[in-house]
């Protein structure tokens, strides 16, 4: 996977056209020969491709693009938009798990805490990051990095990209299930604002773990989800070719998630998704932080809890009472 | 009636996709641990612990909840609550037929049942998972129910036990199924107030979002014996290590050697150990 040239299949003509655009510029430029009309009309032709192809995205398609290879990813976030980072690790009982990065940090120049699952770019990144699934060390280590935030009175900014929880041996030994629920209910009555971000794979209960916010935010080619199209897929149709159907019937995407009122906000991303304009994104995000922190912020400490509680309280679809 | 539950085993391919026929149908159940042949009345008043080994087999909930509250005692609430449909999920079947298939042959509107009771003369607010209903799994009227047990308990001041059997969330209601893990686990968080014990009863099986949600919380946590409880299942993780696992692994007496649970409690002496944590903290 190298990065920027790694293409979904319905990306692909659209980025074939835009290379052809910027061969014929550098033709140009050399002043070989003026491409000028040819390449206004290309231009043309490529936002209308853009368009097209990116205003009406299946479900699947918005899953491979939460997964894109070249999605910037929390740390990508954490650079542009906090200052001041300092990293703490460790969860004081076993070990440092790479895959949940936390520290203090400045956002708008206020310190915050800050947390967010951590995939890696390539082979190398991605064993330390363990494909950003958690292990119990992970949600521990966020853990007490809330607690401490609490006891400053510090915001908590999280930020979910995971596939999910990491179903090995060592994790269940060490009780992965019992290090997500202390979490959830941890993150139930901590007395400072919490705002949750999905800016990729909102994947089960790992992403739940540090997902208890008073606001969740997603961007909007992300995806939450109790389960994975492709496991939803093996259990349900013993079959896992069928993730495409799944995604459809899980109803995963932000722009769902949105209609049913489980998040708060859908953050938009530039055309043709957060990986063509890192820069774009980062600033939509920013700006919707800014928003729902200065909100939250004008809360009492009691009131936050409240509001979280409710808030949660409310999710669910039953007839009766 | 047949004598023996035990079908062909070309019977039972055929019957693929339907529910397939229990061991414990019949006049005879054959224990799934040792494989004794039991007459069924013996082994339902001996509240299905095979008599030769001591393995537990499942317990219908009611019956569970009669038989450990004090008689009589149990009156159940929410039974309004029914589950609906909210992404119109289909895969071989339609969520909403299945619901009304499984509600017909079982009689329970969804997954759980929860009430009042007493153990000793001791008021609890109670609840247990119904595991034949869709495994057990949390979708929407599971966590409601789970969430007012605690609601319950906090209103009357006193303490809560919950019986867990559930393969996790419920795959069908997408994410409002994962949301029930944090709606149950702050209606936890705000019982915690009223410093009143929760108990929580892990039974085979206890795994995924129940697991990783209030079943993991409680003050004290006990299982039966050789109960299943774990966050991912076996299956998984076999195939994502690709190794068989270590035989016992993810087993009640695995979990009590790695120190995740405070306890294994014999079904039959179950009421009594409930009824003595209570007695030392309500």
């Amino acid at each position: 996977m190298a990065g920027m040239s790694y293409a979904l299949d319905f990306e692909r003509p659209l980025l074939e056209l835009e290379k052809k655009i910027e061969e014929l510029k550098t033709l140009s430029h050399t002043g070989a020969m003026d491409f000028g009309a040819e390449i206004s009309k290309l231009e043309k032709k490529a936002a209308r491709l853009q368009q097209e192809i990116f205003s009406e995205l299946t479900r699947w398609q918005v899953v491979q693009l939460s997964r894109h290879p070249s999605r910037p990813y929390f740390l990508d976030y954490l650079g542009h938009l906090f200052t001041d980072f300092f990293e703490l690790a460790g969860d004081r009982h076993f070990a440092e798990d790479a895959s949940i990065v936390g520290g203090f940090a400045r956002f708008e120049g206020l310190p915050v805490m800050v947390i967010g699952h951590q995939k890696g770019r390539g082979t190398k990144e991605n064993m330390l990051r363990n494909f950003g699934m958690p292990r119990p060390e992970g949600y521990r280590k966020a853990r007490r990095l809330m607690e401490l935030a609490e006891r400053f009175g510090k915001p908590i900014l999280t930020f979910v990209d995971t596939p999910g929880a990491y179903p090995g041996i060592g994790a269940e030994e060490r009780g992965q299930a019992e290090a997500i629920a202390v979490n959830l209910e941890v993150m139930c009555r901590l007395k400072v604002p919490i705002i949750s971000t999905v800016i990729g794979e909102g994947g089960s209960g790992g992403a739940l773990a540090i997902g208890v916010g008073n606001r969740i935010l997603m961007l909007e080619n992300s995806i939450y989800s109790v389960i994975s199209p492709e496991a939803c897929s093996s259990i349900l149709y013993r079959d896992p070719t069928r993730a495409e159907r799944a995604a459809e019937s899980l109803k995963l995407t932000a722009k769902d998630l949105l209609g049913i009122k489980i998040i708060d906000e859908l953050v938009p991303e530039p055309p043709g998704g957060a990986h063509r304009d890192p820069a774009r994104a980062t600033a939509h995000l920013g700006k919707a932080l800014k928003r729902h922190l200065s909100e939250l912020r004008a809360m009492s400490p009691e009131q936050l809890v409240q509001h979280r509680y409710l808030r949660f309280r409310a999710l669910g679809s039953f007839a009766g009472r | 009636m047949p004598w023996f539950s035990k079908k062909p085993r070309i019977a039972r391919a055929e019957a693929n996709g339907k529910q397939q026929p229990s061991r414990m149908e019949g006049l005879w159940a054959k224990c799934e641990s040792c494989d004794e042949i039991i007459y069924r009345p013996e082994l339902e008043k001996n509240w299905n612990i095979c008599p030769a080994c001591g393995h537990h087999a499942p317990w219908p909930a009611r019956t569970r909840l009669a038989n450990l509250l004090d008689s009589g005692s149990f009156l159940e609430n929410d039974t309004r609550l029914e589950p609906l449909d909210p992404l119109g999920f289909a895969d071989a079947k339609r969520y909403r037929d299945r619901l009304r298939t499984t509600r017909k042959s079982l009689g329970e509107a969804d997954a759980f049942i929860g009430g009042l009771g007493k153990i000793d003369g001791r008021t609890v607010s109670v609840g247990c998972f119904v595991f034949e209903f869709m495994g057990g799994s949390m979708g929407s009227v599971v966590g409601e129910k789970v969430a007012r047990v605690f609601e319950r308990a906090w209103e009357q001041k006193c303490p809560a036990i919950i019986f867990s059997a559930s393969g996790g969330a419920r795959m069908q209601e997408g994410i409002f199924s994962l949301m029930q893990m944090a709606k149950t686990s702050a209606a936890l968080a705000r019982f915690r107030e009223v410093r009143k014990p929760y108990v929580s009863v892990m039974l085979h099986p206890t795994t995924g979002g129940v697991a990783a949600s209030f079943a993991w919380l409680g003050d004290v946590i006990i299982a039966e014996p050789k109960a299943l409880i774990g966050f991912a299942g076996p299956r998984v993780i076999e195939q994502t290590i690709r190794q068989k696992l270590p035989p016992g692994f993810q087993r009640a007496e695995f979990l009590v050697e790695h120190g995740m649970i405070d306890s294994i409690i014999h079904r039959k002496e179950l009421r009594q150990k409930l009824s003595q944590v209570l007695g030392l903290l309500a």
